[in-house]
């Protein structure tokens, strides 16, 4: 937490804010500022306990020799669990450590590749949806409901449904593809190493469109109509309208999703562990830190993961902030 | 192109919208109704009409204790979540105070947190604390998304209400704590339904946490007893009772989604929070 907050510079409109503050303070100022304090303390002590300690902690793990049988005992190493040279003598060495760990780099590629492919056809699925959701029709609160369901539904519950969907004997997938004629024998979606993270992508893409959806959604609903009234006057073809003026007026609503998608999809974890268990194919970053943590008793190689994961993230989260130049101001009063 | 032909191709894109989103939970179902061998056999549409799934997973084992878990985790993290954020959200929406975008933007950047990221800290805390192995490790836990997302949102909202709703309060020498509990928190129940709904599908739905602080059976939450159902034997996959086991804790969200559509959407989009 501590980097993200020193690396941001406040919005310009927070900085107004801040300003305006050496005015006179009446006492009932006073009482109101004393009592904000008062009001968020809890809060951030909360988040203090549970987000910004335990951050710490992992970032020090990292740094240390810690086994998941004595965290006490953990002693400082340095960066060793990141970059080591091992010198054999002769001029003969070898690096060991995460960034050369052939595993880890296997892990990101899984994850960026999992990550751009199923935001990408999230965006364009959830923009086909949001375009249908927003022309008038009989039934569209239906179609809303319906749309929804997947969103609700747990990951896990997803993923389990799916897997047996995608059963290579039984599963319901195979047999329809098969009465389509698309494939010729079953397909082992889940196991085999070539069609793996695409069962995760189709699963994924599944469950989070109708988010996407939504999102987008809001963004076409804020499009004044005598937008479209003008260029229906004007006898411009409905695809030259699309791609000349809606989109371009939607872009910040598409983005703001896109972000919001990615970072999720980075630290993607639930799906990929119960779809796809112990396959390298699929492998997130997530997946490889958390089994180096509690399975292979390698508490701090997989606080290192952590920490590279987290500050991938935190990198994003300031580059989106930046673009998005969130409205933390306010109106305030 | 005729109109007639226009109109039938939006309408079959909408027939596959709607069969890409219910279909899958429609064969859950489906399958969590067949017995013995039936499950073996594709149908697609219902055959079998056999409750005896849901008695299995209901009567024997943990499920239903594992249920109760979840409940509670879920029910006590909002409680907890949507108190301390009512009041953070007033000082954060209605006094001017230096700091304050900072301390916004702090927040959220918590709630973009890789819950990977805090694992082996929280890990060690909760072990500190003793409390491995239990509840209150995922009820403090779940706090490092539910928070900061209930702050955002209620933040946002209560900046949109009007200032003439405090200035009589304030006319009348009303404290601050007054002011909220007696003017806003009536005026703000749509936000903390709306707010309490989604943090509640969130902690009822969370796995990594679960997975990693609860290795005790009964007290396993929901989505980590699923993940974990297994039959006698490694090829044995009990997928019926799997189903069932689905079916029940997806369908009251799926009831809670569908009364309160709208207000999840407008949350949803307000907030711009992750689903």
């Amino acid at each position: 937490m501590a980097n993200v907050q020193a690396g941001v510079p406040p919005t310009d409109k927070a900085l107004d804010v801040e300003r305006e503050g050496p005015r006179p303070r009446s006492d009932l100022s006073r009482q109101r500022l004393r009592s904000a304090w008062l009001f968020l303390a809890p809060m951030l002590l909360v988040l203090a306990l549970v987000a910004g300690w335990p951050l710490v902690k992992t970032i020090w793990f990292s740094l240390t020799n810690a086994s998941l049988s004595d965290l006490e005992g953990a002693e400082f190493v340095g960066l060793r669990n990141y970059w080591e040279y091992v010198d054999y003598g002769d001029g003969e060495g070898e690096y060991f450590g995460l960034l050369f760990d052939p595993q880890w780099w296997n892990a990101v590629y899984n994850t960026v590749y999992y990550s751009v492919i199923s935001v990408a056809i999230e965006t364009v699925l959830g923009l086909v949806f949001a375009l249908v959701l927003n022309a008038e029709f009989k039934g569209r609160a239906f179609v809303r409901a319906a749309v929804l369901i997947p969103w609700a539904i747990p990951t896990i519950v997803s993923a389990k449904m799916w897997a047996w969907m995608m059963n290579d004997q039984f599963g319901i997938l195979n047999d329809m593809l098969m009465t389509l004629g698309i494939i010729s024998s079953p397909v082992a979606w889940t196991a085999s190493p070539d069609t793996a993270m695409w069962a995760v992508i189709i699963v994924d893409v599944w469950k989070t469109t109708p988010f996407m959806a939504l999102l987008i959604l809001a963004g076409l609903q804020m499009v004044p109509g005598d937008v479209y009234e003008a260029a229906k006057i004007d006898g411009i073809h409905p695809v030259k309208v699309f791609w000349k003026v809606t989109l371009p007026l939607i872009r910040p609503a598409i983005l703001v999703a896109v972000i919001f998608r990615a970072l999720d999809a980075l630290r993607v974890f639930d799906l990929i562990y119960v779809l796809t268990p112990n396959n390298t194919q699929t492998k997130s970053m997530s997946v490889f830190a958390q089994e180096n943590l509690f399975q292979f008793d390698k508490f701090a190689y997989g606080s290192a993961a952590s920490t590279l994961l987290f500050l991938v993230i935190a990198f994003i989260t300031l580059f989106y902030i930046k673009i998005a130049r969130l409205d933390l101001g306010g109106r305030g009063n | 192109m005729p109109y007639a032909v226009k109109r039938t191709g939006f309408y079959a894109l909408v027939v596959l919208i709607v069969l890409f989103s219910i279909f899958p939970f429609y064969y859950a179902i489906l399958t969590s109704l067949k017995s013995g061998t039936a499950l073996f056999r594709v149908n697609y549409l219902p055959v079998d009409f056999s409750l005896a799934n849901y008695e299995g997973v209901l009567t024997n084992g943990v499920f239903p204790t594992n249920i109760l878990n979840s409940v509670i985790v879920a029910v006590v993290v909002v409680a907890i979540s949507l108190f301390l954020a009512v009041t953070a959200a007033y000082a954060l929406s209605r006094i001017n105070f230096a700091g304050r975008g900072l301390l916004l933007l702090t927040i959220l950047a918590v709630s973009m947190f890789p819950q990977i990221a805090v694992l082996a800290g929280l890990f060690e805390m909760v072990r500190w604390a003793g409390v491995y192995n239990t509840l209150f490790s995922l009820i403090f836990a779940y706090m490092i998304f539910t928070l900061p997302f209930t702050v955002w949102v209620l933040t946002t909202f209560m900046r949109d209400l009007p200032i003439e709703i405090e200035e009589a309060a304030i006319v009348d020498g009303a404290s601050p704590f007054t002011i909220v509990m007696r003017v806003f928190l009536p005026l703000m129940w749509p936000a903390l339904v709306t707010t309490g709904l989604l943090a509640f599908i969130a902690a009822w739905n969370e796995f990594l946490f679960a997975l990693t602080f609860v290795s005790n059976n009964s007290t396993r939450t929901v989505p980590v007893a699923i993940a974990l159902l297994s039959g006698a034997s490694e090829q044995e996959i009990p997928w019926g009772t799997i189903m069932a086991a689905s079916v029940i804790v997806t369908i009251p969200l799926i009831v809670l989604v569908l009364i309160f559509q709208r207000k999840i959407i407008s949350g949803l989009t307000a907030g711009g929070v992750k689903g």
